[in-house]
């Protein structure tokens, strides 16, 4: 996930391909533990502490609660264009130098967008957490930009689109079924852009989104390491409480996804293509847009129904069928305005697509028919649950999980909380789930072929 | 995909930030306590006893990795590692596998060319369960029929997958080239033919040859005492055979003429991946060798080749160099992915950016901002319970000593510019290096004809070429 300067979608074929779900379950603590502090700075700036203290080392991250799908139609990919450009100079920091001022103080840093977010983060040792701070307020005020910088970077933007992009077939197709699924929801097109519109976008055009949206009181920081929030809050104010409010506070007024009205199957060929992948996605609601209960059983529902080599899918149509190599399902909730569930297979050399489709929907049909057991209930839920715990172990990813959730329009305490609604999931609820994701919904259907393959 | 780093030698204009004033002293490395456990069996593990998150993370390396394989039978080492969990003792397949569900366990392994490598994570209060499932995964696998198919299936279409990938297409070529037959150049996961060849007496016969005692690194982190981590090695490990019946591999040079490999595949940008020959881990010019590597175009965001290639002319999103010390054979290795039209030009920058090192080292502004980098950085691999025991399990490996944490900013310290110069005299060589470019690259360092920047711009920028000053 934390790409350099990039965005933050799960890239597929690594979602898709990874045995463990650990960043989708990373969230949560421990139920005894206090939820991490957060207070709010008199500029409307929201702050949030995260402690670990094995090591005398924090993560400093500003997430601003904007992204791509914020971004204007015609100039799709200036959230990420912007992310890339706040890195290039300031009226104290010359062009090129932030990173370069980390590094000699040993820290490591970076930024990342997502639809409904952009942040940007420094891993440093604790004892210069002040000089990332003020060097972080800068740039929320003072960037610099001209042609010199911006023009080239846009280039390296145009290449980061080829690698992800245009060399990546299953990215391609991803891509057309975003568009299929989300239609003309900003969720339909890919973060980074459409390639014509980030070719035209200039200097004027970042300068603007960044005046209209980088101001403190649509700002996060999170903090988390070696730090307490008494330790916390004087640094703070200090060099984020004094920013004077910059534009207007910015209410997302999104349009609704319109879902697809009738099944979409999305067929490409490719001649970079060796073996086939079928994948189908459903309309989802995203963790924010329903009860707790019912989105942590949108992740029970996915971990029985394809989870790991123990889940239905795998178990039916790799073990006993053979029909192929790999089966998962997914659900992806931590958007704002709306997720999606997803199914994915790969058939074994030489296998085809149809048999496999059946395969899969049969296990659908059957799960939807007769529910799950009380064993597979409770497997699931250890597993998520454990992975909460695992997340633990890493200060960035507790970092992230915070800073995604409160970004995609969940509270603290909520995301502190999600292991209860884990706990509280009943096999009812799963079947439910299963009900509002498989029945009387569209999906669309991606098939990636070889060329001249049907 | 690697990420790099960049270094303009231009002064830091002093501003009033406290930056100015904090031209770094090295931070003391993590102040941790490394125990080194001894079972009453006598199997030894590096142990950090670490409360703070219940998460016991075990890392595991025996010697013997795919390089040992045959070359008629490559993908052996791999499908063991595939398999272990897949069955053992009186378990089945899935009865394993829902035992480790049920334990909230999570092990896996993986063969690289040097080692076979196997990690566990238990939360603390399953611990025993899950050392109980790691054991009988190491000690005696089932390699059952139905697993053994299943999984060679599960290869069979990685391989296949792989062959569509230009990083790994790249890397194929550049090793076979560089290597020739030796065993580092084979398909690490084997081939299609290979693959189908592989019996179960091989995967027997490797497991019972490489699952020893005497070639076995472990390192654990996380709430566990050096009693408790006893008493679990010798359950988990003391089944093991006591020595292990390895292969000699044979040492290996890089092939020291230069040459550019091209496979033509239609993708738009094209991957290039180049290299020659590095320095052994235990070359004493090693560590001057990393902090070269480092300026040239290692670790972040501030090396000359970031600089050069991405940060000035926007040739890249990607571009960074390496060093890849195996035991048998060591390589300076650098990857950069560029738009299949400006591909010599990049090349040309990469080779004028080694031939500059070489001819004129480094200035000491740069050598000072890599150290305090790569002093001041280090901690930052010790924050969490499964980077510790990835630390501390590659000491080992390496033969650094236990006390390698809190010597090694010293030897970085100690790295001067003479130093410098004399590893990147010995190792660039920018006139012969080995070239593997996969897409449909024009190799000329002329863009001849194309516009100055991107195909899609609407406009040509009329920035000159080197960039913003």
């Amino acid at each position: 996930m934390f790409r350099s300067r990039t965005f933050a979608a799960l890239p597929f074929a690594a979602l898709i391909l990874a045995v463990g779900l650990g960043l989708l379950f990373a969230r949560g603590g421990n139920a005894s533990d206090p939820a991490p502090a957060s207070f709010t700075l008199s500029n409307g700036m929201n702050v949030l502490v995260i402690p670990d203290h094995r090591a005398p080392v924090v993560t400093h991250m500003v997430w601003y609660k904007v992204g791509a799908a914020d971004e204007t139609p015609g100039k799709t990919g200036i959230a990420h264009f912007l992310e890339h450009l706040m890195f290039k100079g300031t009226k104290e920091i010359q062009p090129g130098q932030f990173s370069r001022i980390v590094a000699r103080n040993g820290g490591q840093d970076n930024a990342f967008t997502s639809y409904d977010f952009t942040a940007y983060f420094q891993v440093i040792a604790k004892d210069r957490l002040p000089l990332v701070m003020e060097m972080e307020a800068d740039r929320m005020v003072n960037l610099q930009l001209t042609d010199a910088e911006v023009l080239p970077e846009r280039d390296v933007v145009l290449e980061e689109l080829r690698m992800r992009i245009e060399n990546n077939p299953m990215a391609e197709l991803q891509s057309e079924m975003n568009a299929a699924l989300y239609g003309e929801h900003p969720f339909g097109r890919d973060i980074i852009g459409y390639k014509d519109e980030i070719a035209a976008l200039d200097t004027e055009d970042a300068l603007e989104f960044y005046r209209r949206f980088y101001t403190p009181a649509n700002a996060t920081l999170i903090v988390a390491g070696d730090i307490t929030e008494d330790e916390l809050r004087p640094l703070a104010e200090q060099y984020y409480g004094v920013i004077a409010e910059r534009a207007p506070v910015f209410h997302r007024n999104r349009p609704a996804v319109v879902w697809p009205e009738e099944d979409k199957r999305i067929v490409r060929r490719d001649e970079r293509v060796r073996e086939p992948t079928w994948i189908r996605v459903f309309p989802a609601p995203s963790y924010s847009a329903a009860e707790g209960r019912v989105t942590a059983a949108f992740d029970v529902l996915a971990e029985i129904l394809g989870g790991g080599t123990t889940s239905r899918l795998y178990r039916s149509v790799v073990v006993r069928q053979g029909l192929a190599t790999g089966a998962q399902s997914w659900y992806e909730g931590s958007r704002l305005d709306a997720g999606k569930f997803g199914l994915y297979a790969l058939p074994r050399v030489g296998g085809d697509l149809p048999d496999l489709e059946r395969a899969v929907e049969a296990e659908v049909a059957l799960l939807l028919e007769k529910g799950v057991t009380d064993e597979e209930l409770e497997r699931a839920k250890t597993v998520i649950l454990a992975s909460t715990v695992y997340a633990r172990d890493s200060q960035r990813s507790m970092a992230y999980s915070y800073g995604e959730g409160l970004m995609t329009g969940l509270s603290a305490e909520e995301i502190h909380e999600w292991p209860e609604r884990v706990r509280e999931v009943t096999k009812k609820d799963v079947v439910e789930a299963a009900r509002i994701i498989f029945s009387g919904t569209s999906s669309v259907t991606g098939e990636l072929l070889p060329e001249g393959r049907s | 995909m690697i990420r790099a780093v960049f270094m303009r030698p231009v002064a830091l204009r002093c501003v009033p930030f406290a930056l100015c004033l904090l031209l770094f002293a090295a931070l003391p490395a993590a102040a941790m306590d490394i125990e080194r456990v001894v079972s009453p069996g006598g199997i030894e593990a590096w142990l950090v006893q670490e409360d703070e998150v219940p998460v016991i993370v075990m890392n595991v390396a025996w010697r013997g990795g795919t390089a040992t394989d045959e070359a008629g039978k490559a993908g052996v080492a791999n499908m063991v590692s595939g398999l272990l969990d897949e069955g053992a003792g009186d378990l089945s397949s899935e009865q394993f596998q829902r035992r480790l569900d049920e334990t909230a366990a999570r092990i896996s392994f993986s063969a690289d060319s040097d080692y076979f490598n196997g990690t566990l994570k238990t939360l603390a209060d399953r611990k025993e369960e899950a050392f109980g499932l790691f054991a009988l995964a190491i000690s005696s696998p089932r390699f059952d029929v139905e697993a053994v198919e299943r999984i060679r299936a599960q290869i069979g279409s990685i391989v296949a997958r792989n062959r569509e990938s230009p990083d790994w297409i790249a890397s194929d070529a550049w090793y076979k080239a560089a290597l020739g037959n030796h065993p580092y150049a084979l398909e690490s996961d084997g081939t299609p033919e290979t693959i189908a060849k592989i019996t179960r007496d091989d995967l027997l016969g490797y497991t019972k040859k490489t699952l020893a005692r005497d070639n076995l690194k472990i390192a654990v982190v996380g709430p566990i005492s050096a009693n408790e981590l006893g008493s679990l090695l010798d359950r988990t490990f003391g089944s093991l055979p006591a020595e292990a019946s390895l292969p000699d591999i044979p040492d290996a040079t890089v092939a020291p003429e230069g040459q550019v490999i091209v496979t033509v595949r239609n993708f738009p940008q094209s991957v290039v991946l180049f290299g020659t020959q590095g320095l052994a881990r235990d070359d004493p010019d090693f560590i001057p060798a990393f902090v070269m590597n480092h300026i040239l175009g290692g670790g972040s965001f501030s090396s000359r080749l970031m600089e050069e290639v991405r940060e000035k002319r926007g040739l890249a999103y990607s571009v960074g160099t390496y060093l890849n010390p195996m035991k048998q054979a060591a390589m300076l290795m650098g990857q950069v992915g560029t738009k299949n039209e400006r591909v010599g030009e990049t090349l040309a920058i990469v080779r004028d950016e080694m031939k500059r090192m070489r001819d004129k080292g480094v200035t000491e502004e740069e050598l000072n901002d890599a150290k305090t980098y790569l002093t001041g950085s280090y901690p930052l691999r010790f924050t969490s319970n499964a980077s510790i025991a990835g630390q501390l399990l590659g000491i080992q490996l390496e033969d650094l000593g236990i006390d390698y944490i809190d010597r090694r900013n010293g030897l970085i310290e100690a790295v001067t510019r003479e130093d410098i110069e004399r590893v990147a005299q010995r190792l660039l060589r920018p006139e012969n290096l080995l070239v593997s470019v996969v897409g449909k690259p024009n190799l000329s360092p002329k863009a001849e004809g194309l516009p100055p920047t991107d195909d899609m711009a609407p406009k040509p920028s009329t920035h000159p070429a080197e960039g913003p000053q």
